[in-house]
């Protein structure tokens, strides 16, 4: 047993666990960054809100749901020149980030657009009592209202993540769910697989629990 | 002798009317009102609901917009203001509501803070001091730090109270104010009222479908029936001699019901 364990490729499996990170950690950055205000733009153009406007809710909510429509691996293809424009390269973990912030943002924007339609009206309302510019409303009373489901809502975007990166090896990216690909389904070395599998439900679970911890600290109701 | 110049009142509605449109119809909600609100008084509007009490106090911090006719605070012209003039008006009238609108991500202090850094005027040692004033005003020093998910119904309207009250306001709209609460509770947020009419002759504009509250706290009282004004005048006045059936349907809710029965017997 100790035997099997040690002659497994580690090496390869902290690379690619260092890769999967790498990949997580950098696409949520950006996912936070665009689809925390794509998600404020969706949920404020919205019917009867502060900002409504038909139009530019419909073309928004429209590409939002095209983009949610495509399969990541359809996505990863199909941004490929796009990609290369944007990371200097289609390949590799670098190649991969782009398809997964552009899969992640619009699936997280319409989490943060249902947290922010949570918030009670008549706290909107009572803020917009006291003189607040819209602004105001959604800076001081909005997102810090909806901050609990939008942690969750980050929580659900990272963990879906974890699974698109799986993906990452169609275009030589690396990770864990590519190394389980290479050894188990390539290779029939289906240990290796079992390990990285392991790993990818540790990865989900460790995402779960900080989320969760987060959103309780969060959340005064 | 000094010329006597007439101050304006400090709310008047000239003819307003308003309607909503709903599934391409115009749904009349007011309809040709008038009302006069006097500088320190405390002036009730009694409606069921769905008379248009709702969008009638919201008019006058022009949370909505009349279809027609003048909303005038101290003699300004409000359906006129532009943006920034709204939000320089707004930060002059207090309001509080039936189920309170407190952030509950803030605590009490930041509560009550909240309207003071909108208007973005006081530096934070000032705020800090108004804060603990206002906190000790409507008797919520042991709370401080608490959340509004820890407080009972009559706190939190406290707390509404003090958030009102922070930028100075000369005008207070009250939104159903004690609907939420108990009949003990409500005793003790109307005197509350009460007492900061008088301490800061601060003008108080509520609505309210309680003739109880009306009777415990108003000076004058307007009636609201289906968009119109149907009576207004004293409280004392009306309760003696209601004229209109809509008045005397809430008159006739302090009479024992003993009585009433016998009085529906007769022919």
């Amino acid at each position: 047993m100790m035997e099997a364990l040690a002659a497994l490729p580690w090496a390869e499996i902290g690379e690619a666990s260092l890769d999967t990170l790498l990949m997580l950690a950098i696409s949520m950055l950006f996912t936070l960054a665009l689809g925390l205000p794509l998600g404020v733009v969706l949920f404020l153009t919205g019917k009867r809100q502060l900002l409504a406007h038909a139009l530019l809710h419909n073309v928004l909510s429209f590409v939002v749901n095209v983009l949610r429509s495509a399969p990541f691996i359809i996505l990863l293809i199909v941004m490929m020149p796009l990609t290369k424009l944007i990371a200097g390269a289609s390949i590799g973990v670098r190649g991969t980030i782009p398809p997964l912030v552009v899969a992640a943002v619009p699936f997280f924007a319409r989490l943060v657009e249902t947290a922010l339609r949570e918030v009670d009206r008549g706290v909107i309302e009572a803020t917009q009592a006291m003189g607040a510019s819209t602004r105001q409303i959604v800076l001081s009373a909005l997102i810090p209202e909806a901050l609990p489901g939008i942690v969750a809502g980050l929580t659900v975007t990272a963990i879906a993540l974890v699974s698109c990166t799986a993906m990452s090896g169609v275009v030589g990216g690396g990770g864990l769910g590519d190394l389980a690909i290479r050894y188990g389904y390539y290779r029939y070395e289906t240990d290796v697989m079992i390990v990285t599998v392991v790993l990818l439900l540790l990865l989900v679970q460790i995402l779960q629990i900080l989320g969760d911890k987060l959103v309780l600290y969060c959340s005064h109701r | 002798m000094p010329a006597i110049v007439a101050m304006p009142a400090i709310v008047e509605l000239r003819d307003v009317s308003k309607h909503f449109r709903t599934a391409g119809r115009d749904a009349p909600v007011l309809s040709n009102v008038d009302l006069t609100v006097e500088t320190g008084e405390i002036f009730g509007i009694v409606g069921h609901s769905g008379a248009g009490k709702s969008t009638l106090i919201r008019l006058v911090n022009a949370l909505e917009r009349p279809s027609g006719g003048r909303v005038l605070v101290e003699g300004e012209d409000v359906t006129a203001m532009d943006e920034p003039a709204l939000r320089g008006l707004r930060q002059k009238i207090g309001m509080i509501f039936q189920h309170f609108s407190l952030l509950s991500a803030k605590t009490v202090a930041q509560n009550i803070a909240f309207p003071l850094r909108i208007a973005g005027r006081m530096g934070e040692a000032e705020i800090r001091a108004r804060v603990a004033a206002l906190i000790e005003r409507v008797g919520l020093s042991e709370h401080t730090d608490k959340y509004p998910a820890q407080l009972s119904g009559g706190q939190k309207q406290r707390v509404g109270i003090a958030r009102a009250l922070a930028t100075g306001p000369r005008l207070l709209l009250c939104d159903e104010a004690t609907s939420a609460l108990d009949p003990r509770t409500t005793h003790s947020v109307l005197s509350l009222l009460d007492e900061i009419n008088r301490e800061l002759n601060l003008t108080i504009v509520l609505i309210t479908h309680e003739m109880q509250v009306i009777r415990a706290l108003c000076d004058r009282v307007a009636v609201l029936d289906a968009g119109r004004i149907v009576e207004s005048g004293e409280v004392s006045e009306l309760f003696q001699q209601p004229r209109h059936p809509v008045t005397e349907q809430f008159v006739a809710e302090f009479a024992p019901v003993r009585a009433r029965r016998g009085a529906a017997a007769q022919p």
